[in-house]
């Protein structure tokens, strides 16, 4: 029998893998975006999970949503990022430092 | 241990597996390739939750579009590599503090807290895509149409964004062609008409003659 822990369980460890992911490869920008689209689906797992436990279809809802919202992000973010070598012809956050920020 | 549980064990650890790769891996592309397996793994998962929908969904727009549309762009850059993975050991000790402190305090918390009745399994009658449909287009229509304008806002930053000026395409904007009045194409020039001088003709008349059977000869 899976129990709504596992479920949660499996979610949090694959949220802190993609944060580890973060840290680890933090000068590539498409790894990063890859990690961003992974902790979306460790939330997702989670929503998925409470909205067959608590037997309540408003979660299926919004994980329809945040997949709608994520697939815009990654086709603007990709966008971006091939703009982006266009003009500097490269990836490396740290070489993207024109604002001075 | 029931079957279902197996089955979660396997496709979570694929999971694990294919994202512990994906973060770990040199090649961008390889990291794509590993990130198609944890989706794969995660729509089996949401199979598991009587996810049907959102489980196929899954494979079909972010296996079958998000994730081309990464590895196209992976692809098409032409990247350093070994520049990009400086720093990878150096950020190693704290990716991992970080990650197992973070994965830590989650557990705790959902073990200790957080219980929940496991409901019944739904029947073979039971629709998941038409109870889906059935809230969605009546409950959440005006975030569902919200949700097509963020897409077709994506798809106009993504089109402007990257599309450019070629400097050797000879193209005609047919714009600029329509709007093209008779001013711009013709010219007229006022000359004042030729006079007649007919004494001059006739002293010339004999003498092209002679020039024409000179071209002749």
């Amino acid at each position: 029998m899976i129990t709504l822990e596992h479920y949660l369980v499996l979610a949090a460890l694959l949220f802190s893998i993609s944060v580890a992911g973060i840290f680890l490869n933090r000068k590539n920008v498409i790894v990063l975006l890859m990690c961003i689209e992974l902790m979306l689906l460790a939330v997702n797992i989670n929503f998925i999970a409470f909205s067959f436990f608590l037997q309540d279809l408003a979660g299926q809802v919004f994980v329809f949503f945040i997949l709608t919202v994520a697939a815009a992000e990654a086709a603007i973010g990709l966008a971006i990022l091939v703009l982006l070598f266009r003009n500097r012809g490269t990836i490396n956050v740290q070489d993207l430092d024109a604002m001075k920020g | 241990m029931t079957f279902e549980l197996i089955l979660f064990y396997v496709f979570g650890a694929i999971l694990l597996g294919g994202a512990l790769a994906m973060i770990s891996v040199r090649n961008p592309v390889h990291a794509a390739l590993f990130l198609v397996v944890c989706f794969v793994a995660a729509a089996a998962i949401w199979l598991l939750a009587e996810a049907e929908f959102l489980g196929i969904v899954l494979v079909l727009v972010y296996v079958g579009a998000v994730m081309v549309l990464f590895l196209f762009v992976v692809m098409m850059l032409d990247i350093n590599l070994a520049k990009l993975r400086e720093g990878f050991t150096e950020y190693l000790p704290v990716g991992i503090v970080v990650a197992l402190a973070m994965a830590t305090v989650l557990v705790l918390v959902i073990t200790r807290y957080i219980t929940m009745e496991v409901p019944e399994r739904a029947g073979p009658e039971y629709a998941n895509t038409e109870a889906l449909g059935a809230i969605l287009y009546t409950d959440y229509v005006y975030p569902f149409e919200i949700a097509a304008v963020i897409l077709l806002v994506a798809i106009i930053a993504a089109i402007s964004l990257t599309m450019r000026k070629r400097p050797d395409n000879k193209s005609i904007d047919p714009g600029q062609q329509m709007a093209v009045s008779r001013d711009d194409r013709v010219r007229m020039v006022a000359m004042p008409s030729e006079k007649k001088r007919a004494p001059r003709r006739d002293a010339q008349g004999p003498a092209r003659g002679t020039s024409d059977g000179d071209a002749s000869k």
